[in-house]
C-alpha cells in the first residue's frame, strides 16, 4: 500500500497504475490523497472533464429512514441499459444494504447537485463507479460512528454488518434504521478516511448472477424497476398523469428547413375534442435541439389531437429548405461513391501508400454502404410540460436533463433556476432522446397555455421521419498485398456528413470524435497507411445513434479485412491477428486521435493484446476452423470503441431462397472491470439482435427531401423469428485494467461478422447494407 | 356512450366510436401499462386480451371491443399472467421494459391457449411483438420457464 503523501492531480498522473485492483484498499487510499475538488475543475478526462463533473456526497445520493429503508439517488437516464440496478448496486453492496430494503430515486435535472447527468457515450457506470462508491463508504463510516458514538466506544472497535452495524467485543448491534438520524447529524468524512471493500467483502459487485448462457444461476438481487415493468405500473414518458392535462400531436415540414406557407385548420377544429391548433416557428438550420416548426393541434385526447392533424390543410414553403428539397438516396450515394474515387482530407498517414499500392503484388478494393436509420426506440419521443408564472415543469424520457432544462429556459427566455425536468424512464433511448427538441416542442405548445399541462405525443410516423438520422456513409478501402498475401499498404477514405452540420454551418467533413470513433484508431500493423475524409454534405438532421460513427468504420473496416483475408488465400482469424500484430499499447495521440472518448490515453490505450484477446476466445467458443455444412458460414468481426473490446462470431446458414438463418452468435467482450456482469449480458444480447437488424433490415431512404418509410410496416426492425438461436456472451476476466463502455461497444462488430459468415455461407460479399433480398436477388 | 368492461369493472365512456381501444384505455379510462408503439398493429406493445385473445389495441375501434378486456395491470391476478411475470423478473427479460407488458399479454394468451408450446409456435406466435432493445432469447427462454420446459437459449 502506498503511502505517498504527494497531492496529485489527476490530470498529470498515470492513473493506470492506480486503477490496477480497482476494488481493493489500496486504489482508493491513494485515490483519496487526491486534491479531488481541484481536481473536478482540472481534469482533462473522465468523469470530472464533463460538465458538472462527478459528485460523490453521501448526503446527496444516499438517504436511510428510520425504518431502515435505504433510498439511493440514481442521477442517470435509465433507458434499457439497467444503471437504475447496477449503480443503486454498487452503492448498496460498499453500505452493507439489504437488498430487499433498498430503493431507487430518480433525481431530478440538476447538474450542480448531482453531477454530469448527460446519459450518453456509455459513461454511466465508468465515471460514476468511483464516487457511488465513496458516498456509500462515507455513509457506511457514519453509521458506524453513529453507533460507536451511542456505545461510547470508539469507530474502530464496530463494524457494519448487512443493514447493521456491529460492536463484536459485546455483541450489541443497531440496525441502519435506528442509526440514520444520528448518522445524519455527523460530519461527512474525509475522503481520506474512507477504506473500500475488498473484493472479498462484495456481494453484488462483480459477481454474475440471473441468466447465463442458458444457465439460471440465480435470481438475485433482482432488478429494480423489473416489477413494475412487468405489472404495467413502471412510468415512461406519455404515463405520466396529471390532471387537467391537454394532448398535442404537431405536423411538421416534410423536408429538413422548411417551414408553413399557409395552414387551414378549419377542418382540423370540427374534429371532436380538439381545442386549438398553435404554430410552432421552426428555427431553420441548423436545428441543433430545437423544434422543426409546423402545427400543433391541441386536444383532450391523443387520438382526437391525431384526427384533427389529418385534417389539417399546410401548405409547406421548401425554399429555406434549399438544396435539402432535392435530396434523394440514390442520387446522394452515387455523389459519395464518387467523390470517394478522389483524394480528401488527409487525416492519418504513414509510409507511402500510392507507392505501396503500385509495387503491390495484388490490389484489394472495396466500397461500402451504410444508409441512414432511425434509432426507433419503442416509445416514440413523448414529453408532459406546463408553463404557469414564468416557470416551466417537465416531465419527460431524456437522455440530457440538463440540455432539455437549458432549451426550455432559452424558448422561454427564463433562467435555469426556472425550468425543472423530471426525468422518467426510458421506453427506449439509443442516442434519439439525447436531443430534447421534443421536450423543448412541448414547452412551445405549453406556453400558448399557460397552467395547463401539455403531453405532447410522436407518432411513430413522425418519430421515423424526423428522426436525427444515423449519417449515411460510403466508405472506401484499397489495400495492396505482398507475394504471401500480407498487407503493405492501407488506404480508406469515409464520408458521411457530420453531426457538427446541427450545430453549425455544414463543415462537411468528419468531426475529430467522429474519426476517433474508429477510423484513425485503427489498429492494425501495416507500414503504409493514409486515411482521408473527403467531403459530404448534410441534407437531413444527423444525430447519435448508438455508437453512432463507430459503426460505419467497423463495418467498412471489419469487412475489407475479411476480402483481404480472402484475398490473400488465408484463414480470416490468422490474418487479422496477424494485420494486429503482436500485442502492445498505441497512444490514441500517434494516431491523430486527440479525443479517446474523453479518457486518458494513458490510462485508456490502444490495447491490441485486449483486442487479440476478444478475438481468440470469440474464435474458439464458437469453433472456429471446424468444416461447416454446405451454405452455412463463420463470420468474425472486432472493434474497439467506448474503451471497451468487442469481437463477434456468427453461425449463418443460408437457404437457397436467401432466407438467413442464424444458428448461433458468440460474443466476447473485455470491459475491464465488471460492475453488474447480468447486465453487461443483457447489453450484448441486445446490441446483437440490433446489430443484426442493421445488417438485413434497416433503412430509410429519402426522395425529394422526404423520408420513405414512416412506420414498422416498411422500416422493419428484428423480430424474434430474426435473433439467433443461441446467443453466447463470453466476458473477458480482467479486473485489472480501467473500466470501458458497455452499452455501445457491443454493436459496431454486429453487421460486418454477420455479413462476413454470408460470405463464408454463400460466397456473396455484401458491401451495400441492409442486405435487404440482395441474396434472393 | 361505448361501454367497455376493463379488467372486471364498466366503464362508460363519452368518446366517438372509431377512437382505438388504445387511446381510451390509456388517455380516457387513465390506465396506462397498455403501451402506443405504432398505431398500425406492427409493433405489439399495446396488446389486451379481448376475450381471452390477444388484440392490438391501437387498431380496434372502441365500438368492436366487446367483451372482456384484460390488461396488464390485471396479470397479477391471472394464474397463467402471474407465471410469465415470474419468469420474466427471473430470467432478468426485460432492459427498457416499454414493449414488455405486450409481450407479456402475447405470451400469457399463447399459453393458455397452448400451455406446452414448441419452441418454433413460440416464435411464431411472438414474431408480431417488437423489442429494439433486442430482449428475445430471453423472452423466449421466459416463455419456456413459465411452460415449465427446459430453459434452451
Amino acid at each position: 500500500m502506498s503511502q505517498s503523501d504527494d497531492t496529485l492531480l489527476l490530470a498529470n498522473i498515470s492513473r493506470r497504475g492506480l486503477l490496477k485492483g480497482l476494488a481493493g484498499a489500496s486504489a482508493l487510499l491513494l485515490a483519496a490523497r487526491w486534491d479531488i475538488g481541484l481536481a473536478n475543475e482540472q481534469a482533462q478526462f473522465g468523469a470530472g472533464a464533463m460538465p458538472g463533473g462527478w459528485v460523490d456526497n453521501p448526503n446527496v445520493f444516499i438517504h436511510i429512514d428510520a425504518n431502515g429503508l435505504v433510498t439511493i439517488v440514481n442521477n442517470r437516464a435509465e433507458m434499457g441499459q439497467g444503471i437504475r440496478t447496477s449503480l443503486v448496486m454498487v452503492a448498496a453492496d460498499e453500505l452493507g444494504a439489504d437488498w430487499d430494503r433498498v430503493r431507487a430515486e430518480q433525481a431530478d435535472g440538476d447538474q450542480d447537485k448531482f453531477g454530469n447527468q448527460n446519459t450518453d457515450g456509455s459513461r454511466s457506470m465508468r465515471h460514476w463507479y468511483d464516487p457511488m462508491r465513496r458516498a456509500a463508504a462515507a455513509a457506511r463510516l457514519m453509521l458506524e460512528q453513529a453507533a460507536a458514538n451511542q456505545w461510547g466506544v470508539s469507530v474502530d472497535q464496530v463494524r457494519a454488518d448487512i443493514h447493521k452495524v456491529v460492536h463484536p467485543a459485546t455483541g450489541r448491534e443497531l440496525d441502519f434504521g435506528q442509526l440514520a438520524e444520528a448518522a445524519r447529524e455527523l460530519d461527512v468524512p474525509g475522503r481520506d478516511g474512507l477504506v473500500l471493500k475488498s473484493d472479498s467483502e462484495l456481494r453484488f459487485i462483480g459477481k454474475e448472477s440471473g441468466l447465463i448462457n442458458g444457465e439460471l444461476k440465480s435470481t438475485h438481487p433482482k432488478a429494480i424497476d423489473g416489477e413494475d415493468i412487468v405489472t404495467g405500473k413502471a412510468i415512461f414518458g406519455a404515463d405520466v398523469d396529471l390532471e387537467n392535462t391537454l394532448y398535442a400531436v404537431v405536423a411538421r415540414p416534410p423536408v429538413y428547413g422548411a417551414t408553413v406557407k399557409s395552414v387551414d385548420d378549419s377542418e382540423a377544429l370540427k374534429v371532436r375534442g380538439v381545442k386549438k391548433t398553435v404554430r410552432i416557428d421552426g428555427t431553420g438550420q441548423p436545428a441543433a435541439f430545437n423544434p422543426l416548426g409546423g402545427v400543433a393541434v391541441v386536444a383532450t385526447n391523443t387520438w382526437a389531437a391525431m384526427e384533427g392533424r389529418r385534417a389539417l390543410k399546410i401548405e409547406w414553403d421548401n425554399t429555406p429548405a434549399g438544396n435539402n428539397a432535392d435530396y434523394t438516396s440514390d442520387t446522394y450515394r452515387e455523389s459519395l461513391e464518387k467523390a470517394a474515387q478522389s483524394p480528401g482530407k488527409v487525416i492519418r498517414q504513414s509510409g507511402d501508400v500510392e507507392a505501396a499500392l503500385k509495387e503491390a503484388n495484388k490490389r484489394v478494393s472495396a466500397t461500402y454502404y451504410m444508409p441512414h436509420m432511425a434509432q426507433a426506440p419503442m416509445e416514440p419521443p413523448v414529453a408532459v410540460v406546463r408553463v404557469s408564472g414564468g416557470q416551466a415543469e417537465a416531465w419527460a424520457p431524456v437522455q440530457n436533463p440538463r440540455a432539455t432544462r437549458e432549451g426550455i429556459a432559452g424558448l422561454l427566455e427564463i433562467d435555469l433556476e426556472n425550468v425543472t425536468v423530471h426525468q422518467t424512464l426510458l421506453g427506449g433511448g439509443f442516442g434519439r432522446k439525447s436531443k430534447p427538441d421534443f421536450v423543448i416542442e412541448a414547452a412551445q405548445v405549453a406556453k400558448a397555455f399557460e397552467g395547463q399541462p401539455i403531453k405532447l405525443q410522436w407518432s411513430r410516423e413522425d418519430d421515423i421521419q424526423h428522426a436525427y438520422f444515423h449519417a449515411v456513409s460510403v466508405d472506401h478501402l484499397e489495400a495492396g498485398l505482398d507475394g504471401n498475401g500480407k498487407a503493405t499498404s492501407w488506404r480508406h477514405r469515409t464520408l458521411s456528413p457530420s453531426i457538427a452540420s446541427l450545430f453549425a454551418p455544414d463543415p462537411k467533413h468528419k468531426a475529430g470524435f467522429e474519426l476517433g470513433m474508429g477510423f484513425n484508431t485503427m489498429p492494425f500493423s501495416i507500414p503504409a497507411i493514409r486515411l482521408e475524409n473527403p467531403p459530404a454534405p448534410a441534407h437531413v438532421r444527423i444525430g447519435w445513434f448508438r455508437s453512432v460513427y463507430n459503426l460505419p468504420h467497423a463495418w467498412a473496416i471489419q469487412s475489407f479485412a475479411h476480402e483481404m483475408a480472402v484475398a490473400a488465400g488465408k484463414d480470416h482469424r490468422d490474418y487479422v491477428l496477424d494485420l494486429l500484430g503482436p500485442g502492445r499499447e498505441v497512444h490514441n495521440l500517434t494516431v491523430g486521435d486527440g479525443w479517446n472518448y474523453g479518457e486518458d490515453p494513458e490510462m485508456y490505450p490502444i490495447d491490441v493484446g485486449r483486442m487479440r484477446r476478444v478475438i481468440e476466445r470469440a474464435t474458439e467458443e464458437a469453433g472456429w476452423g471446424k468444416e461447416r455444412a454446405k451454405g452455412r458460414g463463420l463470420g468474425l468481426a472486432f472493434h474497439h470503441s467506448f474503451v471497451s473490446y468487442t469481437a463477434v462470431v456468427f453461425d449463418v446458414e443460408v437457404d437457397d431462397g436467401g432466407q438467413v438463418t442464424i444458428h448461433r452468435a458468440d460474443i466476447a467482450f473485455d470491459c475491464g472491470p465488471q460492475a453488474n456482469p447480468e447486465r453487461i449480458r443483457s447489453q450484448m444480447e441486445g446490441s446483437c439482435v440490433m446489430g443484426i437488424g442493421i445488417a438485413l433490415q434497416n433503412e430509410v431512404t429519402f426522395q425529394d427531401g422526404v423520408a420513405q418509410q414512416s412506420n414498422f410496416d416498411r422500416y422493419l426492425l428484428p423480430r424474434m423469428p430474426n435473433a439467433p438461436k443461441v446467443v453466447r456472451v463470453h466476458l473477458i476476466d480482467n479486473p485489472d485494467d480501467a473500466m470501458g463502455g458497455v452499452g455501445e461497444p457491443g454493436l459496431p462488430p454486429v453487421a460486418p461478422a454477420l455479413c462476413n459468415a454470408i460470405y463464408a455461407a454463400t460466397g456473396k460479399r455484401i458491401r451495400r447494407l441492409p442486405v435487404g433480398d440482395q441474396l434472393s436477388a | 356512450m361505448v361501454n367497455l368492461r376493463i379488467n372486471g369493472q364498466e366503464h362508460e365512456l363519452d368518446v366517438p366510436d372509431n377512437m382505438p381501444l388504445l387511446w381510451a384505455i390509456r388517455d380516457v379510462v387513465g390506465m396506462k401499462g397498455t403501451k402506443f408503439g405504432c398505431g398500425i398493429a406492427q409493433c405489439g406493445a399495446c396488446t389486451v386480451h379481448l376475450d381471452g385473445v390477444a388484440t392490438r389495441s391501437c387498431v380496434m375501434p372502441v365500438s368492436a371491443a366487446k367483451g372482456e378486456i384484460t390488461t396488464i395491470e390485471a396479470m397479477s391476478d391471472d394464474a397463467v399472467g402471474q407465471k410469465v411475470q415470474q419468469a420474466w423478473l427471473d430470467l432478468g427479460v426485460a432492459q427498457c421494459g416499454y414493449c414488455q407488458g405486450g409481450q407479456i399479454m402475447n405470451a400469457t394468451a399463447l399459453l393458455k391457449k397452448t400451455p406446452e408450446p414448441e419452441t418454433q409456435e413460440i416464435i411464431d406466435a411472438m414474431a408480431g411483438n417488437l423489442c429494439r432493445c433486442g430482449t428475445y432469447n430471453r423472452i423466449l427462454a421466459a416463455i419456456e420457464r413459465a411452460a415449465d420446459k427446459e430453459v434452451s437459449s
